[in-house]
């Protein structure tokens, strides 16, 4: 049964001298079996690649500023200059996409990024150290999951106003400290492990049962845990700019670009309105088919029963 | 399992608790203070209109330490069931939220209703049929639907018919009471659009209860008694496949307040998501405090239920 990643780590210090080609060779092994046993897995990370590629040289492929003002080429429709046509300011609408890419991708990435630390400090220390200390984390950390998600993202990006920083340091604490449960109840799981006591039997320090053991071990689900959860962030940062409590309605951001204030112009020009959402929903729909796919491949027990 | 209880009910108090402070201190933190944006939106700068600043906070409870407001705000809720006033002379908190709550409670119900109609039936004969065509369609459109952001499913229900058919969203609300089919009409299309995105989930847990299920040696036993599929779905593997899917809706009630703020922003429905961005906007905080309070204690209560009635839905559970 256990047979995964992480009991494999813990020969480590036996085979200190082999480990290294080791660890190249399960990562090609990794993508082999993607390619072979995860097609539409493949897929949807090639298309995330490609968006990644998109969002990085995003100034290379743009022929305008996306803040450009063309009052004369207002809601123009597709044309061999604006490929996907204008918007009711006459901004080109695919360089305001490409922008857009980057936005979400920052966020989600970024925030994501926060969402793993802010996680493994909390649960990792709640789950460690346990006790009171637990007792108390997990009350908080329950209270802060009983509280709507957006009502609490909209409350706090009123406070701290609107802005890219502001967005992702938001969604990566507030989903860091709800994640913070996968995180405790992995730390729980390896404190049950006899590798684990023997470590503490032998008398290594606290710290370094932490730091040699248990952080290690933990890294594999969690990373994986997270990866699923990138899609679900770039919807919530579109769904603030939506309501307009995320980025300020100038930055292309795709769920800003849905917002109130171009809505009375999607009636006349539905491609506004269908573009930004069409690439929300491949981003997203590809980072969690891309997620599905890496979490069966490398940690099956985490599947929770989906098949 | 009355030790279970009263242990369940402990650890709410705490959780209470903290939400509370969580709700009370999240508005003091938003920058300015209350009566500098108020002078703001009031457009008095611009008159240099002068006024007794002592007086306004004397009035508006301001004048004390915070955790002597927090403790006057815990006394009026549990001494009068108070929320307090709007800062911007709308009336007290929760009458306001009682006045908009039948819109809140019609959307969500129905968004429920419709979410478990659309997946228990798919998610169950996906389930049937595993690895067919159908079930292979049925996961792949629930799989889109949990992609689809459902303020773009809902621009384009906007856009699209009013391009083709002329037709729009009603801007009044239609009382039920006046107009019953008018009154779900107008609930129907934003209740559908909650639902679907809902029903994804739910589809993908109900068919994997039933994979679960019609594994279970009792499924076999059915099958060679001789059973016909139909009776051995319904009445053998159905009833306990679903009863997981009972706490996944407590799971999912949290989304669901999101998905109604923005349903009721986008088809103008006056419930208390659209309250809670107007109170943002305006900045009144007591407002926006009691709907964030309100609506995190009812997410508690309603899982709290759930968890004390799913002993008496699966008997196998037994809480020690």
């Amino acid at each position: 049964m256990r047979v995964t990643l992480r009991n494999m780590n813990d020969t480590t210090d036996i085979q200190s001298s082999v480990i290294e080609p080791k660890r190249r060779s399960r990562l090609a092994d990794f993508f082999f079996r993607l390619v072979r046993e995860k097609p539409l897995g493949t897929i949807s990370g090639i298309i995330v690649l490609i968006f990644i590629f998109v969002a990085i040289f995003a100034d290379v492929l743009t022929r305008f500023p996306y803040d450009e003002v063309n009052i004369l080429d207002r809601m123009q429709g597709p044309s061999a200059e604006y490929l996907l046509g204008t918007d009711q300011l006459g901004r080109d609408l695919l360089t305001r996409l490409i922008v857009g890419a980057r936005i979400s991708l920052t966020v989600g990435l970024a925030a994501t990024a926060l969402n793993v630390v802010v996680a493994v400090l909390v649960g990792g220390a709640s789950g460690f150290i346990g006790g009171k200390l637990d007792l108390g984390v997990q009350r908080f950390v329950d209270a802060w999951m009983a509280f709507p998600g957006l009502l609490l993202l909209l409350t706090i990006m009123s406070i701290a106003g609107q802005g890219l920083l502001q967005i992702i340091v938001v969604l990566g604490i507030a989903g860091g400290i709800g994640g913070s449960r996968v995180v405790r109840g992995a730390v729980i799981g390896i404190k049950e492990n006899d590798y684990f006591l023997a470590a503490r039997a032998i008398g290594s320090p606290g710290h370094a049962t932490l730091v040699r053991h248990v952080l290690p071990n933990i890294m594999a689900p969690v990373i994986i845990v997270f990866t699923i959860n990138i899609g679900g962030v770039i919807i919530s940062e579109a769904s603030l700019s939506f309501l307009g409590f995320g980025l300020p309605i100038e930055v292309p951001s795709w769920g800003g670009m849905l917002s109130r204030e171009g809505r009375e112009f999607m009636e006349a020009a539905p491609r506004l309105a269908l573009w930004p959402g069409l690439c929300l929903t491949t981003i997203v729909y590809c980072f969690n088919m891309l997620g599905d796919a890496m979490r069966d491949l490398l940690d099956p027990r985490l599947r929770g029963g989906e098949s | 399992m009355r030790a279970y209880i009263i242990r369940r009910l402990l650890l709410i108090i705490p959780t209470l608790f903290i939400l509370s402070i969580l709700v009370f201190l999240s508005v003091r933190f938003i920058p300015g203070d209350a009566i500098d944006i108020m002078v703001d939106n009031l457009g008095l700068r611009s008159v240099n209109a002068s006024f007794d600043r002592a007086a306004v906070e004397r009035r508006l409870g301001l004048d004390v330490p915070v955790y002597v407001q927090y403790g006057r705000w815990m006394g009026d809720i549990f001494l009068h069931g108070s929320l307090g006033e709007s800062l911007m002379g709308r009336g007290a908190v929760e009458e306001k939220i009682m006045d908009r709550l039948p819109v809140t409670i019609e959307l969500g119900l129905m968004a429920i209703l419709i979410g478990l109609v659309i997946a228990l039936p798919v998610g169950i004969y996906s389930a049937m049929r595993q690895d067919t065509v159908a079930d292979y369609l049925g996961r792949s459109i629930a799989i889109i639907g949990l992609a689809t952001p459902n303020f773009w499913l809902a621009l384009m229900v906007m856009i699209y018919p009013a391009i083709w058919w002329g037709w729009a969203p009603p801007l009044e609300l239609v009382s039920f009471t006046e107009d019953p089919l008018g009154n779900l009409g107008m609930f129907f299309i934003p209740s559908l659009i909650l639902g679907t995105a809902s029903a994804a989930a739910t589809m993908r847990m109900t068919r994997t209860m039933m994979l679960e299920v019609l594994r279970q040696d009792y499924i076999r036993t059915a099958w060679s008694k001789g059973l016909k599929e139909r009776a051995v779905v319904t009445r053998h593997a159905v009833k306990n496949a679903l009863i997981p899917v009972v706490s996944l809706i407590g799971l999912q009630l949290p989304i669901l307040v999101g998905g109604s703020v923005i349903m009721e922003n986008i088809f103008n429905l006056p419930g208390l998501g659209r309250l809670m961005l107007f109170a943002l906007d305006e900045r009144d905080y007591p407002m926006v405090s009691g709907i964030n309070l309100f609506f995190a204690t009812m997410v508690v209560a309603i899982n709290l239920l759930i968890d004390l009635i799913y002993p008496y839905l699966d008997p196998r559970v037994r809480y020690s």
